[in-house]
């Protein structure tokens, strides 16, 4: 890992799982009792690509705020990369990149000059990827180039579209290469494109080393980019997860079969569910389960272990009525 | 290193406030008046008589360079300070209002250190307006006015003559003395600017402030009141070009503005380091 310092055992790193983010009963009461962060517990490994789901309203960008220290937290604590937040703020923050609820930038300034300034604003991070003033432009045109700017870098943000001013943010939390990025809704506003292109940016710097925290509406997106879950709802942290427990067999096989009556008839007792060509198996091997339906002469269209997709998780785990915004 | 860090950081904001329009607009605002005076003055010849309207016009007629202390004279009552007002009830509620706060907190910046790094930026803002109008009011004077040769002495206020290089430290001295009577109302916006997201009601509030000590001032009853009021001795500045000059409402005027601003930067402080940041 980029971050380890020369000589020490990274075998032994990867073997015990550093904790990035660690909260511990963290509770937030907006004025007026708004209780928008209820005690939750949040465990973010180094590593992780965290997906950070809940509904509108749900508490999901004042955590991001508290785990920051924009907001303070009434009560409960928060540790972020090994220090307390945010009481150590001044050493934590230089290593970590973020974007919450929406870019922001000065209109009258290119995207350029933007994050130029915006890195000159701060305390520079330690070590040698944290960049100094002479590195600044260079870091700012990767950065740019990075998610797809490179070429309107030098217009003036006021002229930017939300999907090219969301990338600027992007390039703004990319820029001095941190540890841990937190990202509150990071493709909100991107053409499927350029979802999809910041998916596989997301992805590389995973591989790198970087672990990612990100908030999100998109469960396909959080699918295919995520290892674990935290789910919020209401305020409170309903399931936290990896991802591939959540997605494990259920145990159950999935047949869509044209001879779906021959098929139940057949398979008697062990089909759980039937609808259409489609039948739930429960018991069954799927190897076997197909051996036995192809030599009674059923046609087989598809046959596979059952996974839960994460939609269904997520209905199952928030009591939300549909379609309204609690509170 | 951190030393070598943040020294370019210091300039951050003064690349922000400088790199807008609008602050060149306010200053350029800011001279238009004291520039339309010289105009009317040039054209109808008619001069106030001595001892009526802004200290100083009486005598610019004779002499133009005299016109740069007589255009501070001009903006100092309203102008200036409305000018202060603006930029500085923008300075943290504009950064709210833009979303921009928050990236500027995570980079990070310290709360505190952002708020000295505002005032200071406010402050050389007050001073490169004060300076502006002094160069521009000299300039305009000299074309537009008497041009007595430079070395002419300026009679004092106490009737005795002052020579060019007096003249010079002493005006050097009321720049110094108005930039400071200026931050008494830079701290008020400051502190109002902690206080809500919106600029415009952070600049409104501090006008108020400003406007109602004006206002005191003309009234009898509010006697008691007016040794303490932040625009008690914006016009002491004249007392510089006394002979000898007359300090005492210097002095005083210097310590009133030290205590607001000390008081106004506590409270924004107080504000402003715990307050959630939810813009
Ligand atoms: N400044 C505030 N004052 C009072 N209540 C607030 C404030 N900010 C947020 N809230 C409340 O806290 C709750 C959580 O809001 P939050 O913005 O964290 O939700 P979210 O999960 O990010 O929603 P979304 O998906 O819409 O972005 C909401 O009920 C909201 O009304
Ligand atoms: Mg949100």
């Amino acid at each position: 890992m980029r971050s380890a310092p020369p000589g020490s055992a990274e075998s032994a790193a990867d073997l015990t799982p550093e904790v990035v983010i660690h909260t511990e009963g963290l509770t937030k009461l907006f004025a007026g009792g708004v209780r928008a962060v209820d005690g939750i517990d949040l465990e973010v490994q180094r590593g992780d690509v965290y997906g950070f789901l809940g509904a509108n309203g749900s508490g999901k960008t004042t955590t991001v705020r508290c785990l920051l220290g924009l907001v303070l937290a009434t009560s409960g604590r928060i540790e972020v990369l090994g220090e307390a937040m945010p009481r150590r703020g001044a050493s934590v923050l230089p290593r970590v990149g973020a974007l919450v609820e929406g870019p922001a930038a000065y209109g009258h300034l290119s995207g350029h000059r933007n994050l130029v300034l915006q890195d000159a604003s701060g305390r520079r991070p330690q070590g040698q990827l944290g960049g100094g003033r002479k590195d600044r432009g260079d870091r700012a045109t990767e950065a740019l180039a990075q998610v797809g700017l490179g070429a309107v870098g030098s217009r003036p943000v006021r002229g930017y579209s939300l999907g090219m001013r969301q990338r600027l943010g992007l390039a703004a939390a990319l820029m001095r290469q941190p540890e841990l990025l937190v990202l509150d809704e990071p493709t909100n506003g991107l053409d499927p494109q350029g979802i999809r292109e910041i998916r596989e940016l997301l992805s590389a710097l995973n591989r790198t080393g970087t672990t990612i925290f990100l908030s999100s509406h998109l469960l396909a997106e959080v699918e295919q980019l995520c290892t674990r879950i935290g789910l919020l709802d209401r305020g409170q942290l309903v399931l936290q997860e990896p991802l591939a427990r959540l997605r494990a067999p259920t145990g159950r096989v999935v047949v869509v079969s044209p001879d779906a009556a021959r098929a139940a008839a057949l398979l008697g007792g062990c089909v759980e569910h039937r609808d259409g060509e489609r039948l739930l198996v429960k018991g069954a091997e799927p190897a076997v389960l197909n051996a036995r339906l192809v030599s009674n002469g059923i046609r087989v269209s598809e046959l596979g272990p059952e996974r839960r997709r994460l939609e269904d998780i997520v209905e199952e785990r928030t009591r939300r009525r549909s379609g309204e915004v609690p509170r | 290193m951190i030393g070598s860090s943040d020294r370019g950081a210091e300039g951050v904001e003064l690349v922000k406030l400088f790199s807008r329009r609008r602050t060149w607009v306010a200053i350029l605002l800011l001279n238009l008046l004291p520039t339309t005076v010289a105009v009317l003055l040039a054209w109808t010849g008619i001069a106030p008589r001595p001892g009526s309207g802004p200290a100083f016009l009486a005598a610019v007629l004779a002499n133009g360079s005299l016109f740069s202390i007589a255009a501070l004279a001009i903006v100092l009552p309203l102008f200036l300070p409305i000018a202060v007002a603006v930029v500085a009830g923008e300075s943290v509620a504009g950064e709210a209002e833009a979303g921009t706060l928050r990236y500027l907190l995570v980079r990070p910046v310290g709360r505190t250190r952002l708020l000295v790094r505002k005032f200071g930026a406010i402050t050389t803002f007050v001073l490169v307006c004060v300076v502006s109008v002094v160069a521009v009011g000299y300039v305009v004077g000299r074309l537009l006015l008497g041009n007595a040769p430079l070395s002419t002495a300026m009679i004092s206020l106490s009737g005795s003559a002052l020579s060019p290089a007096q003249v010079a430290w002493r005006s050097v001295a009321a720049i110094g003395f108005i930039t400071v009577s200026m931050l008494g109302v830079a701290a008020m916006a400051l502190f109002l600017s902690t206080l809500t997201d919106s600029p415009q009601a952070a600049s409104l509030g501090a006008l108020a402030f400003l406007i109602g000590s004006s206002l005191l001032l003309t009234v009898d009853a509010a006697r008691p009141l007016q040794p303490y009021l932040p625009t008690r001795y914006w016009l002491s500045f004249i007392d510089l070009y006394r002979d000898p000059i007359l300090w005492s409402n210097l002095e005083r005027g210097l310590a009133l503005q030290g205590v607001y601003v000390v008081v106004l930067l506590a409270a924004a402080w107080a504000n402003f380091a715990t307050r959630d940041i939810t813009s």
